[in-house]
């Protein structure tokens, strides 16, 4: 009984305090908006209608949130492992690349195969990138965060080199990019929605790694080397191989959405490719609490804010940053409630004891 | 405590349930909200609408169209080449009812508009870049540009005829064919005055790199180098250091002597202010919407900046002239025989080519003069 009530209790708190910082965020955001000398309440109701107000919104929000999905994974399947991996962005480009290049070399199958062979080169391709910098963590010291964030700059200039020298298409004469990888390849929508089938690979991947990080021995295994190192190794785990296997799996979600931007929007890879959803999965990852689970409901809410950031130019006449403050107080309101975490409980326990 | 606990449960679940209500009945009643009578007009641009540079030239484009009768102006910035220009292009015709839109950055063409134009024929599509296929793009769709190279030409005699070192300077983002046009003109406008001139040209990579353009335009200074201008997103940071530093400046995409009330000259700018009420007028007398529009200093879609206090006398009649020349129709910048910078000829003797030769188009060379390689 006792331990069906503290399970209940964390299970609350786990919703409650994050439904606070959200509101407390808005809270927040009202006045500042009211500052400004707007209506609060009529900002949030056109946030609401661009966002999820209508079937179109909806579509608009599902399709920002779906590469965040991928690329908030890339974070938060490290830091199970007590990593701070920033370099989602490094391997969307380089799966992208890739996922291009394979697009071109296999131009001449059936479209399934290229398609498949593009999202498999992808994945693969962001998960050695990732990988990488587990290898440079783990076996030579070297800081995986610094290291993640300058990967992210190798790849954006091996993107630029390729597609302005050497995978130039020669008709790209103003927007160098690969040859275009040619419309019967492409990857569609998904029926009846309208949203590219992105989201669904976002959806399954947030699952699938879930139950793979929280409910078998693997995932265990991980989390005990992100809770303690020593004690992990003094168990006989091996900590260097699941520091590859993890970082691998985060690289390759990223590396997937990169994948999926080439074979569903742009059809060739170019600069357009390193838009900020590396980074704007950072920022999900940390709202999520790394949880891959929750990375899906904090991708749908910051894609929906995403979406309505024109709507409140255009209605409202505020300024694009408006909205990226909005996501910053959000951020600053989460880090500062997890210092709440916990209290719920013993909260409970001491009526108990009571 | 523990009572008001217990008795808040319920009214929270009721208020969530009426909350619920309401969403769902705003989600089902939620259509186009249409401006009563006036033709919406949607701008979207890459970049702030504030950068004194590309999109605020196109802003001020559509600031004239804001001062036209029975017109609503929409206008979205910093939207980046991804499916999030798609989707505002979308939001603006569904939810704004937009009937004519202008996404200005260039990369928002293929595959943006190319796959947003074909869902809603009621709207026009028109895009800055000249880029529109006949047969091939949707009729819904048109692209617009300007032979700006005719103003970076005129700039280009002006920067020679204030030059005393005879050394010129070009910051560029990116070597591809457009910018090495403003490039080459810009030299063979130079060498118009002053054959010896040369043009150091320093590639940054990017169209908005503000730090790397300051370290390019000091180290451009330290070379001896008196003038120079340039063609990225914002020349603000660039036209300042020139300012701070002395030497003077030629400005690009829109006028940037507010910055510069010394050493500015000149600039490149565009006219979108006469492009785009022309548009619109258009649209709203019914009459069709052109698929490609193109033109220089003679239609008017490009113009100089006006002279800064630096510019000599005998240099504005040399400039006056030339664009006299444009104004007639009978000014040819590219004409054999042309040398590039590696001593090739790119254009044989008694060849000319005029602006609409296509073959300017894919332009790969720099001209005798530039010191600078197109290889990124």
């Amino acid at each position: 009984m006792k331990a069906l009530v503290t399970a209940a209790a964390v299970a609350f708190e786990n919703l409650l305090i994050p439904i606070c910082a959200l509101l407390a965020s808005l809270l927040l955001f009202g006045m500042f908006l009211a500052c400004l000398g707007n209506d609060p309440f009529e900002v949030f109701h056109t946030m609401y209608r661009g966002g999820f107000g209508s079937l179109f919104s909806w579509r608009n929000t599902l399709e920002r949130a779906a590469p965040l999905m991928l690329t908030a994974l890339c974070t938060a399947l490290p830091a199970q492992l007590g990593l701070i991996v920033i370099g989602g962005e490094g391997a969307l480009v380089a799966g992208g690349l890739v996922a291009a290049m394979t697009g071109l070399v296999c131009g001449s199958f059936a479209p399934w195969f290229v398609l498949l062979a593009m999202l498999a080169a992808a994945i693969v391709a962001g998960g050695c990138w990732i990988a990488m910098t587990g290898w440079l963590k783990y076996y030579r010291g070297v800081n995986e965060t610094i290291a993640s964030l300058l990967f992210n700059y190798i790849a954006i200039a091996l993107l630029n080199h390729l597609v302005t020298g050497p995978l130039r298409d020669p008709q790209s004469l103003n927007k160098p990019s690969t040859p275009p990888i040619g419309n019967a390849n492409m990857l569609g929508d998904m029926p009846g929605l309208g949203v590219h089938w992105g989201l669904m690979f976002g959806l399954s991947a947030c699952i699938v790694f879930y139950v793979i990080f929280f409910r078998t021995t693997f995932g265990f295994a991980v989390r005990i080397a992100g809770g303690n190192l020593r004690a992990a190794k003094i168990v006989g785990l091996p900590v260097g191989r699941l520091t590859l296997i993890t970082c691998f799996a985060g690289g390759a979600a990223a590396g997937l959405a990169g994948g999926i931007e080439v074979a569903a929007i742009h059809g060739t890879a170019n600069a357009t490719l390193a838009a900020g959803y590396g980074y704007a999965g950072i920022l999900v990852a940390f709202l999520a609490r790394q949880n891959p689970l929750a990375v899906i409901p904090v991708a749908l809410i910051l894609g929906g804010i995403n979406a309505s950031a024109g709507l409140l130019q255009r209605t409202h006449h505020l300024p694009d940053a408006a909205v990226q403050i909005l996501q910053g107080m959000i951020f600053m309101m989460v880090l500062f409630s997890e210092t709440y975490y916990g209290r719920l409980q013993a909260l409970f326990e001491s009526r108990r004891a009571a | 405590m523990k009572i008001s606990a217990t008795t808040s449960y319920p009214s929270f679940l009721l208020r969530l349930y009426i909350l619920s209500r309401i969403l769902l009945v705003s989600l089902l009643m939620s259509a186009p909200v249409h401006a009563g009578g006036d033709t919406v007009v949607g701008f979207i641009y890459v970049g702030s609408k504030a950068d004194y540079g590309y999109n605020q030239a196109h802003a001020l484009g559509a600031d004239a169209v804001k001062a036209m009768p029975g017109v609503k102006v929409i206008e979205e910035e910093n939207v980046p080449e991804t499916l999030a220009v798609q989707n505002s292009m979308e939001s603006m015709v569904n939810l704004d009812g937009a009937k004519l839109i202008f996404p200005t950055s260039f990369g928002y063409y293929d595959p943006h508009v190319l796959s947003v134009a074909p869902k809603y024929p009621g709207t026009a599509f028109l895009h800055a870049g000249g880029l529109y296929q006949e047969g091939k793009h949707p009729a819904n769709a048109g692209s617009y540009f300007g032979y700006i190279d005719e103003a970076q030409y005129i700039a280009g005699i002006v920067a020679g005829g204030a030059s005393k070192t005879g050394k010129l300077g070009f910051i560029a983002a990116k070597p591809i064919p457009q910018m090495l046009r403003n490039i080459n003109s810009f030299t063979l406008g130079a060498q118009s005055v002053n054959p010896k001139i040369t043009t150091q040209v320093i590639f940054t990579g990017d169209w908005a790199m503000p730090v790397k353009e300051a370290e390019a335009a000091n180290s451009l200074i330290d070379q001896g180098i008196d003038v120079i201008t340039m063609h990225v997103d914002s020349p603000k940071v660039i036209i300042e250091t020139c300012e701070r530093r002395g030497i003077y400046s030629s400005g690009y995409h829109a006028d940037q002597s507010g910055l510069a009330p010394k050493g500015y000259l000149t600039g490149a700018e565009w006219n979108w202010p006469m492009v785009y009420t022309g548009f619109v007028k258009m649209l709203q007398e019914g009459k069709p919407l052109p698929h490609l529009l193109r033109g220089g200093l003679k239609e008017g879609i490009v113009k100089n900046s006006p002279y800064g206090p630096a510019v000599g006398k005998e240099t504005i009649a040399l400039a006056n002239a030339a664009k006299a020349k444009f104004m007639a129709g009978d000014m040819v910048i590219y004409k054999g025989e042309l040398k590039d910078n590696k001593g090739n000829v790119v254009i044989p003797a008694r060849q000319s080519l005029p602006q609409t030769d296509i073959k300017l188009e894919s332009m790969d060379y720099l001209v005798a003069g530039v010191i600078g390689s197109t290889g990124s």
